[in-house]
């Protein structure tokens, strides 16, 4: 070796977090745009059902659920492809760090930019939608254990259709199917809140959604960048 | 090419075993079908509508064998980069598709009289719904990508993740307590069903299965000459002119 | 301009490493872009691959990166009497045909990612100067790469084999859209690797005014180009 000292895959990880996260936030990033999808997306909610507080409340868990999910596989169409397509991803692949290594820092960096802020917003989108009061700490812990899951299964996807020309519908066919356990779980968490029953085993099992969706998702997105780099 | 994988010998052996079961494929539909709707009698409590259940609960099981065939072909060719194993997956993945439809709308017209209901949200109906968007997936990835190796390894890998949906269906009706009945054949205890509707059942399952192995037989000897006719015209572009 | 021979905290590398491969055989697409490809190169060699278009040089180098893999032959990277079947992640650089560039981030932001992802620490300033002063770049450094002409975009790509200090450097068209002086540049930086007993391998249709053996890509196409013959 002619380096004095081998590379710290510690601070390689570091900084493409930190990358990711900065360029999610710069000019023509996705985590604005995600954001504000999430905010007009859940005040359209009012118009389509009527303003009636019993009908919002009953189906507010679900609506903050459900475009909280939609807006981050907006941003996600991007997540590998803006890399592929100005050759960083090259780069990306050759370092030191290895694909998996790559793979776990740009999912950790678009749940850090994109989805946790989701999650931050969404007790603020809650009021407009009438969620009922005691459901709000339960929402926020729910999208915090669950928005996970969806940076983690929508990498495959994003993966698996990097090199594919308008690629982006196809990454929504196969990923939402894939995101059916994490919307069950998490709105029936907030669900049980509202009808004063226990949300401890569906929080639990979407605990488990998203560990298996970290083994599975970081694996299948790894395979699927070095496949896609041939 | 692997040095296991012989298109020639394939399509030989495909040649043997295609007439037996087109011939196994014709007597067990005839005869369960003889069964399932006149030598079987009416369920006390659902009358006519169970025999819809002799071709709703094959093409079920049908639908899951058929997506773990998939999710076996696609390992095989990813690990140990098998093509005829790519084939097998694409060859298969559209009969499992067709199960999943068959068996969702024979249990939306079972369900209709039975439940009141076309449809319910539970979790064995979502989850053969998501079985379903999976085979769709697969399928559109392999379209979507250029290079036919690309593509198939693409989609393997989409088939992989999507086996752990497969647990999910298997034990969505005791996980979670839904209109879907539970278990009856398949059970540790063994088979909580009357034998008169066993049999029509059975008979009907390996209609079934004998109408897969024809379908993908078929399939998987088409593919592999599109294959061949692929790689001759390659053979001809790229020849150095004169030769040959 | 500063001499490209003296980059600062600059190495001598180990002499005894050799690449090679013997009877390398490449498939992409169904097509056999290569085969029986023999090479051998060692510390302070300079290698220009030639060959028609398509004739697989940029594959070539793809698979030297550990992107493809070798179908067939064997390529070893030995250090000495370690052997290894690939090259070591730690040891090369690779520029491709695309700059690899964030349009965003200043040309120094830029830099600084690059060396943090291939070494795990940020450059040194002066290491950092000196690599944007060899191609011309240096009163750019602050700028946003997204004001950079195609020619300015391409030299801050070839920055990285002054940025960083690895043995092995692997080019894909080094000098498209690059001009004579800067020609003359990337040239001179080479001929300093070579000294330091750095490897070159570099896919090109210029005749590089670098010392080397030149690598005929059109030399190992298949006669009839076809594989998959079992399936015929």
């Amino acid at each position: 070796m002619n380096q004095s000292n081998t590379p710290s895959h510690a601070s390689i990880f570091t900084a493409i977090v930190r990358r990711d996260v900065s360029l999610a936030w710069s000019q023509g990033g996705g985590s604005l745009l995600a954001l504000g999808f999430f905010l007009i997306a859940v005040s359209l909610f009012p118009f389509g059902v009527g303003p009636a507080p019993q009908v919002l409340a009953r189906i507010a868990p679900g609506v903050i659920w459900v475009v909280a999910l939609l807006a981050a596989v907006i941003s996600l169409d991007r997540l590998y492809q803006a890399d592929f397509e100005d050759g960083s991803l090259d780069d990306l692949m050759v370092s030191p760090l290895g694909t998996l290594g790559i793979v776990t820092a740009k999912v950790l960096a678009h749940w850090l930019s994109t989805t946790l802020p989701l999650a931050l917003l969404a007790p603020a989108l809650a009021v407009l939608v009438n969620l009922p009061d005691g459901a709000y700490g339960t929402l926020f812990i729910s999208l915090i254990i669950g928005t996970p899951a969806l940076s983690l299964i929508g990498s495959v996807g994003a993966a698996l259709t990097v090199a594919v020309r308008r690629g982006g519908v196809l990454m929504l066919l196969l990923i939402l199917p894939l995101y059916v356990p994490t919307l069950i779980f998490g709105v029936g968490a907030v669900d049980a809140v509202i009808s004063l029953t226990d949300p401890m085993p569906h929080l639990a099992l979407l605990g488990a959604t998203t560990l298996v969706a970290t083994v599975v998702g970081l694996l299948a997105s790894a395979a699927a960048l070095k496949l896609a780099m041939e | 090419m692997h040095r296991f994988a012989n298109p020639a010998q394939f399509n030989r052996l495909a040649d043997v075993i295609l007439p037996w079961a087109i011939g196994a494929m014709v007597l067990l539909f005839g005869a369960g079908l003889y069964y399932a709707f006149w030598a079987s009698p009416p369920d006390y409590q659902q009358g006519e509508s169970v025999r819809v259940m002799y071709i709703h609960v094959p093409a079920a099981w049908l639908a899951m064998f058929t997506y773990m065939v998939t999710a076996a072909a696609s390992f095989t060719a990813l690990v140990w980069r098998h093509p005829l194993a790519l084939l097998a997956g694409k060859a298969a993945a559209p009969a499992g598709a067709v199960f999943t439809a068959l068996a969702l709308l024979t249990g939306m017209l079972w369900g209709k009289p039975m439940w009141g209901t076309f449809w319910v949200w539970d979790g064995r109906l979502t989850s053969v719904l998501v079985l379903f968007f999976l085979y769709l997936g697969y399928m559109a990835l392999w379209q979507a990508i250029d290079d036919e190796e690309k593509a198939g390894r693409a989609a393997s890998i989409l088939a992989l993740v999507g086996v752990v949906n497969i647990p999910i269906i298997k034990f969505s009706v005791d996980w979670w307590s839904t209109l879907h009945q539970p278990a009856s054949v398949i059970r540790l205890d063994g088979p909580t069903i009357d034998g008169s509707m066993l049999t029509p059942l059975l008979l009907m399952a390996g209609a079934y299965q004998a109408y897969f192995v024809v379908v993908f037989l078929w399939r998987m000897k088409l593919e592999i000459n599109r294959r061949k006719l692929s790689v001759a015209r390659q053979a001809m572009m790229h020849a150095p002119v004169g030769a040959e | 301009m500063m001499d490209p021979l003296t980059i600062p905290g600059d190495v001598k590398f180990s002499s005894s490493v050799r690449v090679s491969g013997s009877a390398l055989a490449c498939r992409r697409g169904g097509r056999q872009v290569f085969e029986n490809l023999n090479f051998a190169v060692q510390a302070g060699d300079f290698v220009r691959l030639s060959g028609k278009n398509g004739s697989g040089k940029s594959t070539f180098l793809r698979c030297l990166a550990g992107f493809l893999p070798f179908q067939n032959g064997e390529f070893s990277y030995c250090h000495g009497d370690d052997v290894h079947r690939a090259l070591n992640p730690d040891d090369f650089l690779l520029s491709g045909h695309q700059n690899g560039l964030k349009p965003n981030f200043t040309l120094r932001e830029n830099a600084k990612f690059f060396a943090k992802l291939m070494t795990g620490t940020a450059p040194r300033a002066d290491t950092l100067g000196h690599a944007a002063s060899v191609f011309g770049l240096g009163a750019l450094l602050n700028e946003p790469v997204q004001y950079f002409s195609s020619g300015q975009r391409h030299r801050a790509a070839l920055m990285r084999f002054a940025l960083v200090s690895r043995q092995v450097w692997l080019m894909d068209e080094p000098t498209v859209g690059l001009d004579a002086e800067n020609r003359a540049v990337l040239a001179q930086l080479i001929v300093a690797h070579k000294a330091r007993g750095g490897i070159i391998i570099a896919a090109t249709h210029d005749p590089m005014d670098v010392p080397g053996d030149t690598l005929d890509m059109d030399a190992f196409q298949t006669r009839n180009s076809v594989v998959d013959e079992d399936w015929l």
